[in-house]
């Protein structure tokens, strides 16, 4: 449904600009707020920039637009997130490892629901998180996210453990 | 990093390109096999994977186990039917090894065996009485109300009394106690069996007693299975008040277990915002702690009949090998009156003629999903021969448990696979699926291919639309072959 390549995002949205004053306010738009556009043409979206870090330490950089989770925006390009209940909230196989603590801070508190999933998460870390329940906004720009066999060696940036 | 991984998919296709195609049989189609199909087909572009079942339906305990009331549960259906829908894969349904086909005759038909068959038996308490009627294993009792058509005729006796005792405090133990608790009208409008959902109609079950051995800080179950059960509507909770002090040790483990924290925590609240009297005619729970089944009674006026329990109190020593806190008897004894007992205190795998099985820990003895071929000492590996899910590991765990459980057993196979440790020694080629097929078809096995178990699952569907029900489960063997075969 999105082009994972922003390429092809931003050559769909030039041709819209070329022929219209509005649109083409729309492109340098594009090139500044890393407004998107999809393969279908008209449509715009507001994107986030979010880096997956897999299992082996490697870096996959993404756009996500905003409202879309991360465990659908990881689908989208080909991340591999498992998703077994397909974020109905029953399972906990799309967790997450926020990198930053200051990123993790900014997301909503996890409810009952979902701490009750991360419960049995594998490799559960203080800023963990079901990917189907952390949903692209503004403040996440720079989201950088793990998935869990990968953290096993090394600190969340800037996590301070809570005092007991 | 775009490199590395392109050349990683390089030599993965290199090194199977040139080589003949990998034949794997898994055994068991629950989600230990699934995620190891799905794993397999991922790591070997040249294998071809068999899932055999020895039911006409694939899932297992997503089918037979999850309950009724968890139908997010099951959406992982979806994703394993995505995995049969791949070319090189297929599901042989209603193939027993052992009866249709022997170990030793799959192992010489295909280069790799993964046994993923789970746990279908019971652990036993060993204590006196267990073999009175109205005594059984929450197993059954599961796979009654989950429509296995190998207990579709339980008919557990759910009208001459009104108290029901379980025993165990894990998740399963909790999943009973709901069935049994829960208004009939919610169960209704879920996938239950409708041989069950009559007879809970039906149910006199008014009082659930949870009796778990040792206290509040220990028990086995989890969050959201709890908190679903002391949200029950019009449901009188009882948890004793006295069972949620902690000792330091228990302070100890709880502050190192977010569940069990959590869970001690959620005990608590309940214990607190619980009525102190029950209204007349509510249904009850109560949380019975700090008590080890002793005996069963038999019944006066209906012999054979369970008619309650003795417990015996007990206390928590911390147990000099695993340190854990274990509970010890007090030699003080209560008993309790019930007609229906279930007991969940864990499942039990069945080895198969064979294979190497450690009947102490009722699991295959194995090293990162490699059998061994002696339960101990100088073990040598089976070649070929691999395990997954609860045979390997013991029944313990959520779906997603064996998700990393299939990681480790097919990166066993991975690398025994580039070790050429599982080519065939005669240097031919196994005969695999086609072999299979012929040999099932010489001794009059009628398999249920996918097909098949895709015509079950629409007569289920349809079935289920004209009751409000995502399904109504076909539950005898001859109706799920009759319909499969249409």
């Amino acid at each position: 449904m999105f082009p994972s390549n922003s390429l092809n995002a931003m050559s769909a949205c030039t041709s819209e600009a070329s022929h219209d004053p509005l649109s083409r306010y729309h492109f340098l738009r594009v090139l500044r707020h890393e407004q998107y556009c999809t393969a279908a043409g008209n449509e715009e979206k507001q994107t986030i920039s979010v880096t997956f870090v897999d299992k082996d330490g490697e870096e996959k950089h993404i756009k996500v637009p905003v409202g879309m989770s991360m465990l659908e925006a990881a689908h989208e390009n080909d991340i591999e997130l498992e998703g077994a209940c397909e974020g109905s909230l029953a399972c906990s196989t799309c967790h997450v490892i926020v990198m930053d603590v200051d990123y993790y801070n900014k997301l909503e508190d996890p409810t009952d629901e979902e701490n009750d999933m991360l419960d049995l998460a594998f490799g559960l870390t203080e800023t963990s998180r079901l990917g189907c329940q952390v949903i692209a906004k503004p403040e996440l720009d720079g989201l950088r996210l793990a998935l869990p066999a990968a953290t096993r060696n090394f600190a969340v940036d800037g996590y301070k453990p809570k005092p007991h | 990093m775009a490199v590395s991984r392109a050349l990683r998919r390089f030599w993965r296709s290199y090194s199977t390109v040139s080589s003949e195609r990998l034949r794997f049989c898994i055994v068991g189609s629950g989600p230990a096999g699934f995620y190891t199909a799905d794993k397999i087909l991922k790591a070997h572009e040249r294998a071809e994977v068999d899932i055999v079942d020895r039911l006409p339906t694939p899932f297992g305990l997503v089918r037979s186990g999850v309950a009724p009331d968890h139908p997010d549960t099951k959406i992982v259906t979806n994703q394993f039917s995505r995995v049969v829908q791949n070319g090189r894969c297929s599901f042989i349904g209603n193939v027993l090894i052992g009866t249709s086909i022997s170990l030793a005759e799959l192992r010489e038909l295909y280069d790799v065996v993964v046994l993923s068959y789970g746990a279908e038996s019971d652990q036993a308490l060993g204590i006196p009485g267990e073999e009175l009627a109205g005594i059984y294993a929450a197993r059954e009792f599961v796979w009654w109300y989950n429509g296995h058509p190998d207990c579709r005729n339980l008919a557990p006796d759910l009208k001459s009394s009104d108290i029901a005792v379980i025993i165990g405090q894990g998740n399963v133990a909790l999943d009973v106690a709901r069935i049994l608790l829960r208004p009939t009208s919610e169960l209704a409008t879920t996938d239950i069996a409708s041989h069950a959902l009559a007879a809970l109609e039906e149910s006199s079950i008014r009082k659930v007693y949870l009796v778990g051995r040792r206290g509040a800080a220990q028990a086995a179950f989890t969050a959201k299975e709890l908190r679903e059960v002391l949200g029950i509507k019009d449901l009188f909770i009882e948890i004793q008040q006295a069972d949620l002090s902690k000792t330091p040790v228990d302070e100890e483990e709880l502050k190192s277990n977010r569940i069990k924290r959590r869970i001690h925590e959620l005990l608590s609240k309940a214990a607190t915002s619980a009525a102190s009297v029950c209204s007349p005619g509510q249904k009850e729970l109560h949380f019975v702690f700090f008590r080890k089944p002793d005996r069963f009674l038999e019944s006066d006026c209906r012999s054979g009949h369970v008619a309650g329990l003795r417990l015996e109190r007990t206390i928590l020593k911390e147990d000099a090998g695993s340190g854990r806190q274990i509970a010890v008897g007090t030699g003080l004894f209560d008993e309790m009156e019930c007609g229906l007992v279930l007991k969940s205190v864990g499942y039990k795998s069945r080895p198969v003629d064979g294979l190497p099985f450690d009947h102490h820990k009722g699991i295959v003895p194995n090293v990162q999903g490699r059998v061994l071929s002696e339960a101990s000492g100088d073990a040598l590996v089976e070649k070929g021969l691999y395990v997954c899910g609860w045979l390997k590991r013991g029944p313990t765990g959520i779906i997603a448990t064996n998700l990393y459980c299939a990681e480790e057993t097919v990166a066993s196979i991975s690398e025994d696979v580039q070790r050429g440790l599982v080519t065939s020694s005669s240097g031919l080629p196994k005969p695999g699926r086609d072999g299979l097929l012929q040999l099932l078809d010489s001794r009059n096995v009628k398999i249920v291919p996918f097909g098949g178990w895709e015509k079950i699952d629409s007569e289920e569907k349809r079935r289920g639309s004209l009751k409000n029900k995502p399904r109504e489960k076909l539950t005898t063997w001859q109706e799920l072959l009759e319909v499969a075969a249409k």
